[in-house]
């Protein structure tokens, strides 16, 4: 079974079609690309799956339970976690503490436990903590942690955003175009860092416009167009696709 | 059933007032998303101004028609009052355009309390009465009476609303305030002034509500430092009910918010068995807002409001 | 400041010298200014109370709250129900302090659970709205049932007692007479250190960090799994249940109450002691809220003043309180957001050590609607 299914997925805004019976399937431990020309419904796919938005029609499926038409919060109980196209960090709170916002799906101390702070919940806060620093030291900003992260800068921005969605502890992570505003450089660390996300065993769902990046960090890629995919395969094989070639590729860059 | 229209008719008339206050918050929030929680205070402003030139007048020139005191009145309060909107954009609001959105809320009920105490200052804490100055002959309609003062209200509230429908649907600067709610960016991108545009917005807004607080203190012969806090509540529950943000919104809730409101406090006794009286007026349009919000927050002509989060 | 620097390196030193000063206080300030500063006092410590329960709601969740005054009359109102006269019930404070908390938390959820999930500008004005209605309720239910006492209120309340040590009566204690405002002083003390213990613990939480993410970035909270409404919810029913209490104590301490004290005005002089002190910062918070009651009671002195200079009291000095009010809101959002007294943290937002801080002063402080 797929890790994550998404099936016949429409949206409609008014009269407007931005999804039309959009299907993937994201296997267990891949990195799996979704590109497409502007407004072709590639973030409109990621609120539907994510639970900004509902659906109008279709499931989308992650290890076989419903997360469609489902509120944001309980999207990520379920092991899907996703970053933003436009970072959304929270600005004022420092970089350790926005990871360990990450952890409270994970965690449980309620009012009472926060106000008595037991040995419970003292041993659970010093875990997210520990658990907030492993992470961070996994992007590399270990030495940012007491920063505020609105004063990082942006490509560190970018992994710290990352670092707070792993903190949910996600079977799947969505990037939403995690390399935009990069130079060269940092998008060719970016793409090292993907594999090894992907090594340590999470699977990761990635929209992008960078077309290269995708080609070579993705093992298989779908192309949506229109609202609709027009293509699915290994990067190779969509690259040779004629449908692409003419909405996507001829066109850009 | 004469009840029933003379509730009626005394709902429409308060509720055209309501509307044009409710204007102005819902022009300020199309464009700012800003509630303009001073607004209320306009038209407090507007009254009391108004009396104080009536009372200036009548000691001046007392053999001056009573009609022509009161227009006195208005043509001073008005350009007052969109001295004072436009005042009010520009100190308290501008600066804090960027800021996050509980600064200029605050800075907003602030303005507030300000210009309360201000009136309170220079008026005093008692109530001012409206002096006996406009005609007072009565058309009966259905069983039911209706003032030359309550047709004056309705005629003048729905002439400055069409003229208002007109500004905004067919001018130039109506179609860069429309432009303006759509995009401020993309507005300013195209050439629209949208700091003038934003300072219009509040100028004819606070017009509109001086108007207001003239025909409220002369409708009910009172006005009082304290006056506009209440209006101001209930005409923003008109705004929400027509849908915040849509102008013909504004004019229908306040219309509806008049009407609910005086039959409301006619029937509210039979309703709850003489347990409530009709001094629970107030809490109707409270109630109103909250069902609103809860259940419909687009209100009736609206868009969508609620964040879903 | 050498003394701070000094004590800063000193803890518990320093502990134990804000308790000795805490404990005098009531005395020193009896002694200096007159009996009359120590009720003062006690109302001072009221109002960090209530200030500190609205901080969680305004300055941990980010969510403006206009009606908080409404919490706190209901349990005001609840006290003089189950213990005075007027039902004739004599309950002890023990039992009617926590059911008045509960009272006001439980309205604090009917109220919150529709209507947190709009906008935080429209939840300003439901809020203000409740705040009306609960207002208009306690001024007229006095007919046909007699349940408020309508606009005279209600009186002869049951001070609190211990026992059978009475808190409304003078006692001989060690050869001092100490006074009921004394006693009132420390019982509030005892209260606003628990209100002020629980709220340290929540900002430092779990929770605490839900709040301040939901501030921060609503919709980035609910994508990183915090359930957001329920999440407001608690901070909107904690902030009521301190009101709650606060009210209860009020009620307690007065021997009377009536809808006059708990209007609108009472709401945002609240708000104005958080905004003066520093949203979400406990200290800052307490600064506001002693610094908002301690200085209209100074402002009497201004009429002293205009009597010796002008021969007559041209200007009523409680007149002025509002409107000085009004203008520090204004003023501190416009040319000091984060307040007289922010957390570390916020000012340096404000002052950051490096040179990104420029553009980012465009959002001096991170309360979010």
């Amino acid at each position: 079974m797929a890790l994550l299914e998404v099936d016949r997925v429409g949206k409609r805004f008014g009269g407007l079609a931005a999804l039309d019976e959009v299907s993937l399937k994201v296997e267990q431990g891949e990195i799996y690309g979704l590109i497409g020309p502007n407004g072709a419904g590639k973030t409109t796919l990621f609120n539907c799956m994510t639970g900004l938005y509902g659906v109008s029609g279709g499931a989308v499926r992650l290890d076989g339970r419903a997360v469609h038409n489902r509120a944001p919060h309980e999207v990520v109980r379920q092991g899907f976690a996703r970053t933003f196209q436009n970072i959304r960090l929270f600005p004022n709170m420092s970089a350790l503490e926005n990871v360990m916002v990450g952890r409270h799906v994970r965690s449980r101390a309620g009012v009472l436990g926060a106000v008595l702070r037991g040995a419970r919940t003292r041993a659970e806060e010093a875990a997210i903590r520990q658990r907030a620093q492993e992470l961070l030291h996994f992007v590399g900003l270990e030495r940012k942690g007491r920063a505020l992260a609105g004063h990082l800068a942006y490509g560190e921005q970018r992994r710290l955003e990352i670092a707070r969605a792993l903190a949910t502890e996600p079977k799947l992570l969505a990037l939403d175009e995690p390399v935009a505003g990069m130079n060269p450089s940092e998008r060719r660390q970016m793409a090292e860092f993907f594999l090894k996300l992907r090594d340590s065993g999470v699977t990761l769902l990635l929209i992008e416009h960078d077309v290269k990046l995708v080609m070579g960090v993705c093992d298989r890629v779908a192309v949506l167009d229109y609202g609709r995919k027009i293509a699915e395969g290994t990067p190779d094989a969509v690259q040779r696709d004629p449908a692409v070639i003419a909405a996507y590729l001829g066109s850009e860059t | 059933m004469d009840i029933f229209i003379q509730q009626l008719i005394n709902g429409l008339v308060l509720g055209s007032i309501y509307a044009l206050v409710a204007l102005g918050y819902t022009m300020v929030y199309g464009i700012l998303e800003l509630i303009n929680f001073a607004h209320g205070e306009v038209t407090m402003m507007g009254a009391m101004v108004a009396l104080a030139v009536i009372g200036a007048l009548m000691g001046v020139a007392p053999d001056l028609p009573g009609v022509v005191v009161v227009l006195g009145g208005v043509l001073i309060a008005v350009p007052v009052c969109m001295l004072l909107g436009f005042g009010i954009e520009r100190l308290a609001y501008r600066p804090l355009r960027n800021a996050p959105r509980l600064a200029p809320l605050i800075t907003a009920i602030g303005l507030s309390i300000v210009l309360q105490n201000v009136a309170m200052l220079i008026w005093g804490r008692q109530y001012i009465a409206f002096p006996p100055l406009l005609p007072k002959g009565q058309f009966e309609i259905l069983g039911a009476h209706i003032s030359v003062l309550q047709l004056f209200i309705v005629a003048l509230s729905v002439t400055v609303m069409l003229g208002l429908w007109f500004t905004v649907q067919k001018t130039r600067l109506g179609r860069a305030m429309r432009a303006t709610a759509q995009s401020r960016e993309v507005a300013a991108l195209m050439g629209v002034n949208v700091n003038s545009v934003i300072a219009a917005t509040f100028i004819i807004g606070s017009a509109l509500a001086a108007l207001a607080g003239v025909m409220v203190s002369a409708y009910y012969g009172l006005a009082h430092y304290y006056m506009g806090f209440l209006l101001g509540l209930k005409a923003f529950s008109a705004a929400v009910l027509g849908g915040i943000g849509n102008i013909a919104g504004a004019m229908l809730g306040g219309l509806l918010l008049g009407v609910i409101e005086a039959l409301g406090a006619g029937y509210i006794g039979d309703l709850s068995g003489g347990f409530l009286g009709s001094h629970y007026q107030d809490v109707f349009a409270f109630f109103i807002l909250s069902l609103v919000l809860v259940f419909r927050p687009s209100g009736l002509l609206g868009e969508r409001v609620a964040s879903r989060a | 400041m050498p003394i701070v620097n000094y004590l800063r390196a000193r803890p518990r030193l320093a502990l134990v010298l804000v308790a000795v000063l805490l404990a005098a206080l009531p005395f020193l300030v009896g002694a200096g200014l007159g009996k009359s500063w120590v009720r003062v006092l006690d109302f001072a410590l009221l109002y960090v109370m209530l200030a500190l329960g609205l901080n969680i709601v305004v300055g941990y969740a980010g969510l403006l709250d206009l009606g908080y005054v409404a919490f706190y009359a209901l349990g005001a109102y609840l006290y003089a129900w189950l213990a005075s006269p007027h039902f004739g019930l004599h309950l002890p404070f023990w039992a009617v302090l926590p059911l008045g908390a509960l009272l006001a938390g439980v309205f604090g959820v009917l109220l919150g659970a529709p209507t947190l999930r709009l906008r935080g500008d429209y939840l300003a004005i439901v809020t203000l709205g409740f705040g009306e209605i609960i207002r208009i309720f306690m001024n007229n239910l006095n007919a046909p049932v007699n349940i408020t006492n309508g606009p005279q209120g209600m009186n002869l309340i049951d001070p609190i007692a211990l026992g059978g040590f009475a808190l409304s009566k003078t006692h001989q204690i060690f050869g001092f007479s100490v006074s009921n405002a004394h006693l009132y002083y420390y019982l509030f003390l005892a209260f606003v250190l628990l209100v002020m213990f629980v709220a340290l613990r929540l900002q430092d939480s779990r929770i605490g960090r839900a709040w301040a993410a939901i501030r921060e970035d609503e919709l980035a909270a609910s994508a990183m799994g915090i359930d957001t409404r329920n999440v407001k919810l608690l901070a909107f029913a904690m902030g009521a249940t301190f009101g709650g209490l606060a009210g209860g104590l009020f009620a307690a301490f007065q021997g009377f109450i009536s809808p006059e004290s708990f209007g609108l005005m009472e709401s945002i002089m609240i708000l104005c002691m958080i905004v003066l002190g520093g949203m979400g910062h406990i200290p800052g918070v307490i600064l506001g809220a002693v610094l908002l009651t301690v200085l209209p009671e100074a402002l009497r002195y201004v009429g002293d003043l205009q009597r010796a200079v002008l021969g007559h009291v041209a200007v009523d000095p409680a007149d002025l309180r509002m409107l000085l009010f009004g203008c520090a809101l204004i003023l501190m959002m416009l040319y000091r957001p984060e307040g007289l007294w922010p957390s570390r943290q916020r000012k340096r937002e404000l002052h950051a050590e490096d040179e990104v801080a420029a553009h980012e002063s465009a959002s001096l402080y991170d309360a979010r609607g």
